[in-house]
Order: structure tokens, then sequence, then C-alpha cells
């Protein structure tokens, strides 16, 4: 969005951002990740109890190029973490990070030589949720979350 | 020593006592399962013998101990089923510190195979003759041996190596 | 195709080492199929790689498959992107600590899992546990199983095609989901049994939610039935795919339904019955033709009877205790414990210590979990933490016997062989 910066802080600019902030966090396609346990409960999220299609999550794209927000369901290893990070990185911009349960956002319960106690240690994450595995309520939850930092984001409006 | 062993596992003991008297060092029970330990070298044999002519057709489970002694500090257990008498037996072997080898019983049991690639993984133990020699769960780069007794539970840091946070410029 | 030009071909950005050694044994493994000569002008041989992510959604396996032009000549597996060392952790936990560790790892039937450690322990340490008790954990345990199946069903359905059946596999769960948690008080990953006995009783709540789905899904598998066991489509998918004859299956080391969808009917809960499995009466089914179509036959029998047995426990249910009344074994109830000094002291020994079965003993025990015989061998020196613990789980064995099935089959097909066969990584990877 090169031409529009142009145009400067004003009505056109902040309308168009609104436009597209609730296009964006109406449309957020996740990547499940889904590595363990956690993946389990991501299916719930997902199945006909506790609807993800609603929020606008309406498909799960497996193919990183196709989504908009990286679901980490799981613990990470080691070896497994360079995988994720290539995929992090195939993912266009922009792109958001939830680290679904405690053994994604800081290693959980195991705390031992294969596990990599937070995938925060090499990727962005946007949104913690806490629970092991946690409810695919809190995983709407943080889904929501999500929606509002998207719609408070800039992309034609200048941030001075 | 009094052992509780039923009619079939009597007939295995007693034909392995005979037919490898050298070989056999002990047999003891504990908790209602029945062990029996041999001599390593010769375990190739007795998985033979014990496969065709006791009916042990399958093997369950191989696992690996670091009794953190002096000498002979590993030891490998193999968990033998026999279907026709349903009956469990355990065999085991004891190998020193230095430089443990034995011979594979992939010849003898297909399932061997994964079994003896994760005890290498995990002890450093290595399996002469072995058709796909390599680790199991940590990458070859991986220069330790976790399930090692010295081998610390949070692991060594800088042995594996995490993704670098800034992403290619290809 | 030679050595070098797998080198040259692959390019690893990470772990080199292990990259090439891992197209090295795919380059020496043994071909039971006939190689083409060695021009290949239209490039119909390539090396495929089904990376650690893909969508069929069984975890984070990884396959590298030879293939000429469809069909797959040989395959690899490269596990290890779970392994979390589950092992070593035991060997720095008490014995109950460890017990939400056993919840992870066959994490579609956590049920299970605790139930095999726990009789494990129980048998080292020579526990007795009451009788209601037993009955308590068979519910759980065929619950287990019927949730683990459905998953399977749900899953390995959307595979081949059919993605309906996903969400309707997810809305029986869903009910399954809330007994356990009227039961236990968490979803799936309860920990509900305790060494010597289960965690609290099974309220009259619980016990007429129980009743109401077992009178229920009865009907929604005879609707399951009727979709697909005449169904063209199905049939054409599944049948003499992934055969496993019967004579490789127990050379190669399958178990649960893969080696009894090849006619071995070997049933822990037949072979060496734990938990009161003596006293109720079930079928162990079996098929002779070992391919894909006899384990969903399997699977689907096995719910059959899993509901039959739940059907015997609910009327053989005795009143009594849950758990065992010696302090050196087994926790005291709450009531003891905020009541009696006794109590209190009981309940930080047994969290602090816990249960120390004699110096030197070491034992096997095994049990029948959905996905076939989970083991715990525990090897103690007499503290409250066992010297070593390993744990024999169905997938690693599974697995094995899924790089054997797949060499000569066609690429379409894998995804719906690994279905059938129904690893669960975290089970598989410790």
């Amino acid at each position: 969005m090169g031409i529009e910066s142009s145009l400067g802080d004003g009505y056109l600019t902040t309308k168009i951002d609104a436009l597209t902030n609730w296009a964006r966090s109406n449309a957020a396609w996740p990547m499940p990740m889904g590595l363990a346990c956690c993946a389990i409960e991501m299916m719930a999220f997902a199945g006909p109890k506790y609807d993800a299609a609603r929020f606008g999550s309406e498909v799960m794209r497996f193919s990183p190029r196709q989504s908009d927000v990286m679901i980490v369901a799981g613990w990470v290893n080691y070896k497994m973490s360079h995988a994720i990070r290539r995929i992090w990185d195939q993912m266009p911009d922009p792109k958001w990070c939830i680290a679904m349960g405690a053994c994604a956002s800081t290693g959980g319960m195991h705390r031992c030589y294969g596990v990599v106690q937070g995938c925060d240690n090499f990727l962005p994450v946007d949104a913690y949720v806490s629970g092991c595995p946690p409810r695919p309520d809190a995983l709407l939850h943080a889904l929501m979350k999500i929606q509002d930092k998207i719609r408070t984001e800039h992309s034609v409006k200048l941030d001075t | 020593m009094d052992l509780e062993l039923s009619d079939s596992l009597k007939k295995v003991v007693d034909g392995l006592s005979s037919d490898f008297s050298d070989k056999f060092i002990e047999v003891y029970q504990s908790s209602g399962d029945t062990f029996v330990r041999v001599e390593a070298d010769a375990i190739v044999q007795i998985c033979r013998y014990l496969k065709n002519e006791q009916h042990f057709i399958y093997l369950t489970d191989m696992l690996g101990t670091d009794r953190f002694t002096s000498e002979e500090r590993f030891e490998i257990i193999y968990n033998l089923v026999s279907l026709r008498d349903r009956e469990h037996l355990f065999v085991k072997v004891r190998l020193p510190e230095e430089d443990p080898t034995i011979q594979s019983i992939t010849d003898v049991w297909k399932s061997a195979t994964w079994l003896e690639r994760e005890i290498f993984d995990m002890f450093g133990v290595k399996f002469e003759n072995h058709p796909d020699f390599r680790r199991m769960y940590m990458p070859e780069d991986f220069d330790y041996y976790p399930l090692r007794k010295e081998f610390p539970l949070l692991g060594i840091p800088g042995s594996i190596e995490l993704p670098s946070t800034t992403p290619d410029t290809e | 195709m030679q050595t070098k030009h797998i080198k040259d071909k692959v390019d690893p950005k990470f772990f080199k080492e292990h990259q090439e050694k891992l197209y090295q044994a795919l380059e020496d493994k043994h071909t039971t199929v006939e190689l083409l000569d060695e021009e290949d002008p239209l490039g119909t041989q390539m090396v495929l790689n089904m990376g650690p992510q893909h969508p069929a959604t069984h975890g984070v396996l990884r396959l590298i498959l030879q293939l000429n032009g469809e069909l797959i000549e040989k395959a690899k597996l490269d596990i290890g992107y779970l392994h979390r060392g589950v092992e070593k952790i035991a060997e720095n936990k008490t014995y109950q600590e460890f017990m939400p560790y056993t919840d992870r790892m066959d994490y579609l039937a956590p049920y299970s899992n605790n139930v095999a450690f726990c009789t494990a322990v129980e048998k080292i340490a020579n526990v007795e546990v009451p009788e209601r008790a037993h009955y308590i954990r068979m519910i759980g345990c065929e619950l287990a199983r019927i949730s683990s199946h459905l998953l399977w069903l749900g899953t390995m359905v959307m595979d081949a095609g059919a993605v309906s059946f996903f969400i309707w596999a997810f809305r029986e769960r869903e009910k399954l989901y809330d007994i356990f948690d009227n039961i236990g008080g968490h979803r799936f990953t309860i920990s509900h049994s305790r060494i010597g006995g289960v965690a609290n009783d099974l309220t009259d709540d619980a016990i007429a939610m129980i009743k109401d789905f077992v009178d229920n899904f009865p009907q929604e598998l005879k609707d399951f039935h009727d979709l697909l066991d005449r169904n063209r489509i199905f049939f054409d998918r599944n049948r003499e795919v992934g055969v496993l004859d019967t004579e490789r299956a127990l050379e190669i080391g399958a178990t649960g339904p893969t080696l009894r969808g090849s006619g071995y009917a070997y049933d822990i809960r037949d072979f060496a019955p734990y938990a009161r499995y003596d006293e109720v009466e079930f079928e162990i089914p079996t098929r002779l033709e070992g391919d894909n179509l006899a384990r969903y036959y399997v699977r689907m029998e096995e719910m059959h009877e899993s509901v039959r047995i739940i059907r015997q426990c609910l009327d053989k249910l005795p009143k009594g205790p849950v758990r065992t009344d010696n302090a050196k074994q087994a926790y005291p109830s709450k009531d003891e414990v905020y009541y009696s000094m006794e109590g209190m002291i009981h309940d930080f020994m047994m969290t602090d210590t816990g249960i120390c079965p004699p110096e030197g003993a070491e034992s096997y025990h095994a049990i029948e979990g959905p996905k076939g015989e989970l083991g715990f061998f525990i090897q103690s020196d007499g503290t409250g933490h066992p010297w070593r613990l390993k744990i024999n789980s169905p997938s690693f064995k599974n697995l094995q016997a899924l790089e054997d099935i797949l060499d000569g089959e066609m690429v379409a097909d894998t995804v719906v062989i690994i279905g059938g066969v129904d690893p669960v990584m975290g089970d598989s990877d410790k």
C-alpha cells in the first residue's frame, strides 16, 4: 500500500484502514500447527460444538501460503522447531501467531532436553493461551483477542 | 532358589540350561515375571533357539538400562512372548561400559530393527550386522546419548540448535 | 539412482548430517519391486518428502518415498519430531507425579494410559485395588477406546474424502467429553486413576450420563455402518490396499487392530486379563485379509464390543471404597486429610516420597489400549523414583509395520493407509 501513504493522515486513510482491518479480522484463516494433544482440542475448536467458522476462521488451511494465523498447538521439539520456522517464513504478511497451551507458551510440564521451553524462542507470538489442554472456549477467546489486535493496526494511515 | 514356573516355562528354562549351559548365567523371578540372564556373545543362537524350538515367536519389546556400575554398565532386556503357551520371558544381557557392542537379532525377529536403533540412540550401544543403523529420535548431528545417567535432564546447552529468527534471504 | 545423485540433489538447510544419512538409508533400502532401467527420459523417478507438517492430521510424521511414477518403490519413516524424553523425566519424578505424563502419550485415549501405568506400579509394589475401582477403570478404558476409535473413523474417512464424517465423529466425541468432564473434571486428559484405585467415585449423575450414551450410541454406529459398509467408493479405496500378510504381521511386530486385522487374535484383555476383564464377556474381532478394510471392520466391531462391556460393568458395579486403605501405598481420602492429623501426614508423605516398591524389583505389565499393547517395564531401586521406566508403545511398532506396508503401494493411497494403521505420534515418539 505505497501510493496511499502519500495521502497522509486523514479521513480517507483511516476509513480505508478500518475497512481493511475489518476485512482481515473477520477472515483470519488459521494454519493449524497441530503437534500434540492440543491439536485434538483445536479439532474440537473447529468442530460442531465450538464452531470457529462463525468467527471467520472458515477453513483450516494447511498450506502456509493461504493462511493468516498460525496456531502452535503442542510442545515444540528442537527437531521440529526448524520445520515450524520454515513454515512461518513461508506465510505471507500480515500474519499472527497463537501459542496454544502451556507447552507451546513456556514448555509446560516438559522441562527436559528435548523440548524448546516456549515457542517464542524462535517465533514472534501474539497471543498465549494457558491450559493443558485449553478448552476450545479459551482458544476462541484468543482468536477474539487476535481480532482485536488486528482492528488496531495501521496499514495505510501513517503512524507518526 | 525356589521358582514358581509354569510347566511350559519350566521346559524352556530346562532346555536353555541344558543346551546352552556355558552361556546361561542365572534365572530368577521378580513380581511374577521370569528373567533369564545369558552371555552377550551367544544371544543370536539363544534367540533362534527360543523362536524355533520353544515357540517364542513374538518380540514385544527391547530395552536398555544403565546400571551405573563400574563394570557391566549396560543391560539389554528382550521381552519375548509365546502366543501358544501364553507366556512372557525376559532375556537379559550385560555389556561393559567401554565400547558396548552386541550382535543384532534382526535376522531372528524383524521387529528388532527399530527397537535396536532406539537403544543405540538413547544409550550408545552398537549393534553389529544391523540393516539400517542410525539414530531413532534425536537428529544425527546430536553427539550425546540422552538416557545415560550422566546426561542432565535439561540437556546440554548448545548441543542442538534452534532455528534463526531472521528469515532466510532467498 | 546413484548415491552421488541423491547427495547432490539434497540441499538441507538444517540438520545436514541427519538429512544426508536419512536419504542414504532410503537409497540403501532393499527393494522388493523391480526397478526400471537407469534411463529415465520422462523423469518419472523422484524422491518425495511428505514432511513433518502435512494435513493428514496424524501428528508430525515424516515420510520419504522413492517413487516410480505413481508407485512407491521404497519408503522410509523419520520419527522423533515429537520426542520429549519422557523416560528420562520419569527417573526424576515419583510414581504418582508421573501420571499426567502418561496422559499425554496416547492423547486420544488418555484414560487407558493412566490405567496402564497404575496397574504396572500396582504389580511391582504389590498393591491391592478394591473391586469398585476395577470396574470404574474398565468403564473408563472402554469409553476411551470408543473415543479413540471415533477419532480414527473421523480422520480416516475424511482422508478418504468424506469430510462430513469428521464433524459427526466429533459430535459423538463431545458427548464423551461431557462424561469425562463429569467424572474427573477435565475433558480428556483426566489422570483419574490413582495408584491403588481411582481418584473419586462416580456420581449418580455420571452413571446416568454413561447409561444414556450407551443406549444411544449403537444407533449412531448403525448409521455409520449403513453409510460405509456397502459404499462402493469406500470399498474401492480400502479393499486390498495396504495389505499386511499374516506371517509378516507378527514378524514385523504389529500390534493391536493392525495385528488383529491380519489374523492373530492377540488381545491382552484375553491373553493376560487385568482389572476384572475375565469376568465380563466379550469377543475379539479378527479378520484374515490384512488390508485396510479389515482394519476398519476390526475397529468398528471393537466399538460394539466396548458398548457391550460397559453395559455389563454398569450392571455388575459393586459398592465399596474406590481406593485402597493402606497409607503407604495410596493417597488417603480428602475427608481424612482435612480432618485428621494422620491423614495429613500420610498425604504429605505420599506426595513427597510416594510409594516405594522393593529394591531390585522389576516387572512388566501391559494393557490393551485402543492402538495396541501398551506396556510399562519398571525397574525399581527402592526409592520413590523409578530407576528405569520403559514404555512399550503400540504406535512405535505399528509405524515400523507401516514402513513395510508402504513398499509397493500407490502414492495416492498413502494417506488412507496411514489412517488405517492409526498412529499417534505422542505415543511413538515418547
